[in-house]
């Protein structure tokens, strides 16, 4: 028997809006599937995003979906972890949402070390409005803003969430379905402020701009460029030049925010009892 | 307009605590004598060093505009703040100055009160940092708009109990010396 | 028993509003002359068990305060000018999905940086129309430290009771100044409650206007799971471009405030019985008009003060009905020229109104005030 998607999707809201070829569906089966497997509560489960392509997943996903605006999601996250700390708070978005316009609510979210997962889905490229150049689209590449080759050089997400405080950074690949779902669990069962970045890839705004010549040839790329982080450590400098590491990155325990803040009540009340 | 409207005026410079002095003198008003009484002051680069004003105003009837048009009692700690703030005190108005650290005076018909106020502190109640619970008690000798009694506990009800006898004693100290001081 | 009375600046009555109203969660960025709000939250908040974050930026704040908003928890945010500036796109957010939250607006000059320090009432259009689109507003603005506290109240109960933004704009004097403040028992004011949805999980829809123009908002984690999105919405509050249903909703969220203003709208008079001359005024302005108008009384001239304290929606009807006995108004204000807008386009030309402006950061005196009555007698 297979595994049942629908359980977790909303009635009547598919097909979703991804175009063929787009990593995005297979980023939400690997999600799903982690939530399956943490026997995660609906009611008790919000997933928040910001604007894009990839904040469209919530919309078909049976949770307390918020759909917010553009680079603001780990934001309105936080109210809602804030606010009710019992609920498991998941974001999701892309790469233009999470590290351009919301890139300040990123890197606060990581230094706070705020109890919530957050699933940037990288294209490296920004889909929903044409195309349009992101952090993360390569020094050269062809985007509808950058005709000429981009003149920008791009984040690397995963380290600028380890240099801004984020106590769990794991990275995966549209191509790697399985690893999704396995970093997802890990991720979501980390007490503190979890990144998974999954490399993902868009055909239809940067593929045929890139001279991509096919939506295989691109996840093919997703394929060999991934080195997962043991298999890495054998590899001299020359070996890894072009390669991005997967799986987990980087991992540590430290203070939780809203556990260190309920603390904080639990003192002043305390000290008011007398 | 309003015949018991009165108007003090605190200056000086910033970090003399004369902002705390007002809000106890409109405390003592506004909270041990029942009456109106609204407190304001400068803020910003004005109230980080240089010449800074906390202004209170009291009446037996609601305050309607709050801040200071016709000054009943002035209190200068530093010549800058005398010149900038006595323009609006009004002709019989009380000018209370530091005698140590104001010379020159504002030309005007004002009954004129000097004594050294930041050396009293120091040095008949002991600590510099109470010289704005002397010069509070000053003012309160002078304008009589809150009984002594009032603003004594207004003061005390702010400070910690280790600072009490410090406190009650710049408040007595100011409040006799601004009497002998008028004369 | 006697109440309990305090002596204390408007920003501190403010937070204490917002508390006794139950607020439980403030979100905020530091900012002149606001930041005394936050500072009370973030001592009172614990102790109530409630929860205070100082986000990263402004834009934060306000999404944090939504977002716990969305959990069922009274929520309040405090800004200033460039601030409330950047509170736009997620003010906006608020307004097109109903979600109830508090925004304290403590009004400094500008544009931009402005003067920090320096009272202002310049932000009252930008409370209406800041954000962009169609959207309703409520914008009350006190004038005193009594007043700030119970508006602060009255604001949550406002936004509650109509699902939606509202902000409360006392002018830096106000929200600065310090004076007596009787504390309301609790129970004393009333206190305004989400209405939760009355049916089951399965048949919940966010914006299900078979409960009329404001329907029961469920909290995120009560059982009840939806879809909250800013992009146009149909009633199950998904996103639709069907002609007809964005026309309906966009229709639905101005009509619940517009056809509440009976409920909303406040203000106060004084003397405008047989008053020839009116003066219009709101905030710390509003009580140098008053004290102008009682000198002109005193003499001989017929002046009465109408005093704004909701701001938003605009108290049209009330200063149409000026217009017919009044034989001149006056609108002092520290902007260049925004309510005598408004006034102008009630009064419809029927009697001269004179504006008085000042954006130098002194509040306008009486003296001002009753120069102007004098000459327009």
């Amino acid at each position: 028997m297979g595994f049942d998607y629908e359980k977790y999707i909303r009635p009547g809201k598919l097909p979703h809006i991804w175009c063929p070829g787009c990593g995005h569906g297979i980023v939400m089966k690997g999600l799903i599937r982690a939530i399956d497997a943490l026997s995660l509560d609906k009611d008790k489960t919000a997933i928040v995003s910001g604007i894009g392509c990839a904040s469209r997943l919530p919309g078909y996903m049976d949770f307390c979906t918020l759909h917010t605006t553009h680079g603001r999601g780990v934001a309105f996250a936080t109210g809602i972890k804030m606010a009710r700390p019992e609920m498991n708070v998941l974001c999701v978005g892309g790469d233009g949402d999470g590290v351009a316009i919301g890139g300040n609510h990123f890197i606060h979210a990581c230094r706070r070390n705020i109890d919530m997962t957050y699933l940037i889905m990288n294209n490296n490229i920004y889909g929903m409005t044409g195309g349009q150049f992101s952090p993360t689209t390569p020094f050269g590449a062809k985007a509808s803003t950058t005709p000429y080759g981009n003149p920008d050089p791009p984040f690397d997400i995963a380290k600028l969430a380890i240099g801004a405080g984020a106590t769990f950074v794991a990275r995966g690949t549209a191509f790697h379905a399985a690893q999704i779902e396995k970093l997802l669990i890990e991720a979501i069962r980390h007490k503190g402020f979890s990144v998974v970045e999954i490399l993902d890839s868009c055909p239809t705004t940067y593929g045929r701009r890139n001279k991509f010549k096919s939506v295989v040839e691109m996840m093919n790329q997703l394929k060999e460029s991934a080195v997962p982080v043991a298999a890495a450590e054998k590899m001299s400098p020359e070996q890894l030049e072009g390669k991005v590491l997967t799986g987990v990155l980087y991992k540590e325990n430290k203070p939780e925010y809203v556990a260190e803040y309920g603390k904080l009540v639990t003192r002043v009340q305390e000290s008011m009892a007398g | 307009m309003s015949c018991s409207r009165y108007e003090i005026r605190f200056s000086g410079a910033g970090g003399q605590g004369l902002i705390l002095a007002g809000i106890i003198m409109g405390e003592a008003a506004a909270i041990f004598e029942g009456k109106q009484a609204v407190q304001s002051q400068s803020y910003g680069p004005e109230a980080r060093g240089g010449a800074s004003k906390s202004e209170v105003i009291i009446s037996d009837e609601p305050i309607d505009f709050p801040k200071a048009t016709s000054v009943d009692a002035l209190l200068a700690l530093t010549q800058q703040a005398c010149d900038k703030y006595s323009k609006d005190l009004k002709e019989g108005g009380i000018l209370l100055v530091d005698s140590d650290l104001v010379k020159k005076l504002p030309k005007g018909n004002f009954t004129v009160v000097r004594f050294p106020i930041i050396n009293t502190a120091k040095n008949e109640v002991g600590r510099t940092i109470v010289a704005n619970i002397v010069a509070l008690g000053a003012m309160v000798a002078l304008s009589g708009i809150v009984s002594r009694e009032s603003a004594l506990k207004a003061v005390l009800s702010r400070v910690p109990e280790a600072f009490v006898e410090l406190n009650r004693k710049a408040f007595e100290t100011g409040y006799n010396r601004a009497l002998e001081a008028r004369g | 028993m006697s109440k309990k009375v305090a002596f204390l600046q408007g920003n501190e009555a403010c937070a204490l509003g917002a508390l006794y109203a139950g607020c439980r969660f403030f979100a905020g960025y530091p900012i002149t002359p606001s930041t005394e709000v936050a500072e009370v939250m973030a001592k009172e908040l614990p102790k109530v068990g409630g929860a205070f974050i100082q986000m990263e930026d402004e834009i934060a704040a306000m999404a944090a305060v939504i977002g716990a908003s969305l959990t069922g928890i009274k929520s309040l945010t405090a800004t200033s000018g460039p601030g409330f500036s950047l509170k736009q796109e997620n003010l906006g957010y608020a307004c097109i999905t109903e979600v109830p939250c508090v925004i304290i607006n403590v009004m400094r000059g500008g544009p931009s940086t402005g003067m920090p320090t320096g009272p202002s009432q310049s932000d009252v259009m930008q409370a209406k129309w800041g954000t962009h689109g169609d959207h309703p507003a409520i914008c009350l603005v006190p004038a005193s430290v009594q007043e700030l506290f119970t508006e602060t109240v009255r604001a949550f109960n406002l936004a509650e009771k109509y699902r939606t933004p509202v902000t409360v704009m006392p002018d830096e004097i106000v929200g600065h100044m310090r004076e007596r403040i009787v504390f309301p028992e609790p129970g004393e004011l009333p206190v305004i409650n989400r209405t939760a949805p009355s049916v089951s999980p399965q048949s919940y829809q966010p914006y299900d206007t078979s409960f009329g123009d404001i329907p029961p908002l469920a909290a995120f984690g009560s059982g009840y799971r939806f879809h909250v999105t800013g992009l146009n919405k149909a009633q199950d509050g998904f996103p639709t471009t069907r002609a007809d249903i964005v026309q309906a909703e966009e229709e639905r969220q101005v009509r619940k405030i517009e056809n509440a203003v009976d409920d909303i709208v406040t203000y106060e008079e004084y003397l405008l019985d047989d008053a020839e001359v009116v003066v219009i005024a709101f905030g710390s302005i509003a009580r140098s008009a008053r004290y102008a108008v009682n000198a002109a009384r005193k003499n001989g001239i017929k002046a009465g003060l109408f005093r704004i304290i909701t701001y938003w929606p605009f108290p049209d009807r009330q200063i149409r009905a000026l217009a017919e006995r009044a034989k001149a108004v006056i609108v002092p204000e520290m902007n260049l020229g925004m309510t005598v807008h408004e006034v102008r386009r009630c009064v419809e030309g029927r009697v001269p109104v004179s504006g008085i402006f000042r954006v130098d950061g002194e509040p306008i005196s009486p003296n001002e005030i009753f120069a102007r009555i004098q000459e327009v007698r």
